[in-house]
């Protein structure tokens, strides 16, 4: 304990600079598996190949252990930030585009049948009817890429992206546990207070979306 | 690369053996505490769906941090290993199950109790093979993951394909890498299409299959 | 001719290998509520969706008005249709309120405008604005959410209303209940053309100014409930009503 209030005082702003560095990276991930996944999800829904495509590939992906296309990347595009990044967003991708085209699907036929006979024109119906109701599945997404971004940007230590994982490779490598606890602590709290607020935001915007008509 | 399998056969298969060890304590352990934890709180689903949530929680643990936290606790190897992993997989797990119990069509249960059946038999006779599909499918999908996450162990000296993989990175060595890959996902194509076998097999004993 | 609402002529669908409709024509007049009367398969909600476009037929040309609607603009032809099904399909994070403004709101009105409209609506179909307004369609029941169709349907004042089987899904009491609001609305909404579909004899003969049988896609008589049951033309008519007289005396006898 002592030397976990020891670190803090002597080694406080190299801390915050890796927690930066990691919510930074996780942040800039997110992002950008958003841009590219929800927009994917949306074409996938309107597309029946394209989903199919993207929904297989995406269950062999999964069988290959996040470490490994890490570590492939590697040699492809080098070590450093960008690569990190490059592998972040793509571990990110399949949770929010599958989760976003199976938002898309849940609609009911009927609630669409409808906002097309009350004269909706597809734009509207898009943003109006298809959008909202889709969004607790997209935030569901974004939790599970979130939560799989912020361990995964650990690994990315070790490709010299900085981060927490910093901190617990180099407790592994000392044997210090005060670097293990502080380092695995902080991600812990990090995971879990992200997947709380995104659960709080679904609650609220599900609240009154319950299936009601059958 | 066929080179190295060559030279280094004893070794690569030694530590996909441990990797198949570790994840098959793992998944056991972890399937002995759903069955129990299924059957204690059959009547009580708010006791299901918070520990469900609880599980869920800690699987957004990041296996790193995990590792690292209980390293203090239980020492490298694979003890904390086999805690994780068991942990990780307990979520997949008791989601999976509760929801294929709850899938089944109410009247069913209803009138299994109509005749006069006990909580427990309702239980072994309907639920259990009604919801066997979603059993199967939870425990595929929790190899998967496990198997998986099961390489980072070797961090912490518990052994298994993961210290290929980080030999590989650390040597800046393709092939070790390209090897420790290859050799995960042979295992987890093989557990599912062993599980796969098993599932028809039994679903086959079950007339349930369609 | 120049009182004619809706204009089916010679109006032809299959789907696949299966014919829906063969060769329909029909006429109904502006102000008239017509029930289309049949079982599943008989081709009636797929009638009713070609008034609006939902099902486009093979051949054949349907008039509104007197014009083509093929030749009005898709969107601008649903706006002027109210539309209402069995399964309601209110939007789900939507208020009433809001739910009822769908139509209103995509045409632009100002919002005072369409308040006012809405607690109009919602005082016809006889649910308080101040006590329902901002519910959200799972806290309401079933009879009150189809209620909040009619008037989310009725929003824009479109001139014809099409009601697929509405009542279907509700409990006979609050059945029988909300067939007589529609009557009721029918009558203060004055000149508005219903076209309303159910398999239940009773709603239609009680309900239709005229009444539509349907039976594999053709029509087997369109007249007035009156008009039906003193000379039933078909054996498929017969037989309907058969089975309305034998109920009846069923519960004659019970008594």
């Amino acid at each position: 304990m002592t030397e976990i209030i020891q670190y803090f005082e002597s080694n406080g702003t190299q801390y915050a600079e890796y927690l930066i560095q990691h919510i930074r990276l996780s942040m800039i991930a997110l992002l950008i598996a958003l841009i590219i996944g929800v927009p994917l999800g949306y074409i996938s829904y309107k597309h029946k190949k394209v989903a199919e495509f993207f929904t297989t590939s995406s269950q062999l992906l999964r069988i290959i252990p996040s470490l490994a296309i890490l570590f492939i990347l590697i040699p492809i595009i080098g070590v450093g930030e960008l690569p990190a990044l490059i592998a972040l967003v793509f571990l990110a991708i399949p949770p929010i585009l599958i989760n976003t085209i199976l938002g898309f699907n849940e609609i009911p036929a009927i609630t669409k049948e409808v906002a097309a006979g009350l004269g909706m024109n597809s734009n509207q119906l898009m943003l109006k009817i298809e959008i909202p109701l889709a969004i607790p599945f997209i935030l569901n997404g974004i939790k599970l890429s979130l939560v799989e971004i912020i361990a995964s940007a650990n690994l990315a230590t070790y490709i010299g992206a900085g981060g927490l994982g910093t901190l617990i490779f180099t407790g592994l490598g000392l044997y210090r546990m005060d670097l293990l606890l502080i380092g695995g602590g902080t991600v812990t709290i990090l995971s879990l207070f992200s997947m709380f607020i995104l659960d709080c935001i679904i609650r609220k915007v599900s609240k009154n979306r319950v299936e009601f008509s059958n | 690369m066929i080179e190295y399998w060559r030279d280094y056969h004893t070794r690569l298969i030694e530590a996909l053996l441990d990797h198949l060890q570790l994840v098959t304590i793992s998944i056991v352990v972890a399937l002995a505490i759903a069955m129990v934890v299924i059957l204690t709180c059959l009547n009580n689903q708010k006791w299901v769906s918070s520990l469900t949530y609880f599980f869920s929680a800690l699987y957004s643990i990041p296996s790193y941090a995990f590792f690292a936290l209980l390293i203090p606790l239980s020492g490298l190897g694979t003890t904390t290993a086999v805690i994780v992993l068991s942990l990780y997989s307990e979520y997949i797990l008791l989601r999976t199950f509760s929801t294929g119990i709850k899938q089944i069509d109410p009247t069913i249960i209803e009138s299994a109790r109509g005749m006069g059946m006990t909580d427990h038999q309702v239980f072994f006779r309907i639920q259990l093979p009604l919801a066997s599909k979603s059993i199967f499918s939870g425990i595929r999908l929790a190899l998967t993951s496990i198997i998986g996450i099961a390489t980072i162990a070797a961090t912490i000296n518990a052994g298994g394909l993961g210290t290929v993989l980080f030999d590989g990175l650390r040597t800046q060595s393709i092939v070790k890498i390209v090897w420790g890959s290859l050799l995960t996902i042979f295992l987890c194509i093989c557990s599912n299409v062993i599980l796969y076998l098993i599932e028809k097999f039994t679903l086959r004993n079950l007339e349930l299959e369609d | 001719m120049s009182n004619s609402a809706i204009n089916f002529k010679h109006i032809q669908k299959t789907f696949g290998a299966e014919t829906i409709i063969e060769n329909l024509s029909f006429e109904v007049e502006a102000g008239e509520f017509i029930t289309i009367l049949g079982s599943s398969g008989s081709g009636k909600t797929t009638t009713l969706k070609m008034v609006n476009r939902l099902v486009e037929p093979d051949s054949g040309v349907i008039e509104i008005n007197g014009q083509n609607i093929e030749q009005i603009n898709l969107i601008e032809l649903r706006r002027k249709i109210g539309y209402v099904v069995q399964q309601i399909g209110l939007f789900p994070h939507l208020t009433v309120e809001k739910n009822i403004a769908t139509v209103p709101e995509l045409l632009g009105w100002d919002k005072t405008k369409t308040q006012s409209r809405v607690k109009e609506l919602m005082e016809l179909v006889k649910l308080p604005y101040e006590e329902y307004s901002d519910r959200h369609p799972n806290q309401l029941s079933g009879g009150q959410q189809q209620r909040i169709g009619v008037a989310r349907a009725l929003a824009a004042n479109p001139q014809i209303m099409l009601l697929d089987e509405p009542f279907g899904a509700v409990d006979a009491i609050t059945r029988k209940e909300l067939q007589k609001q529609i009557k009721l609305i029918h009558q203060e909404l004055n000149g508005k053309t219903f076209l309303f579909v159910t398999h239940d004899i009773n709603e239609a003969f009680y309900l239709g100014d005229k009444v539509m049988i349907m039976d594999k896609g053709k029509i087997s008589q369109y007249d007035t409930p009156k008009n039906i049951i003193k000379n039933p033309e078909t054996e498929f008519v017969k037989d309907l009503l058969d089975t309305i007289y034998e109920e009846e005396s069923l519960w004659r006898m019970l008594k």
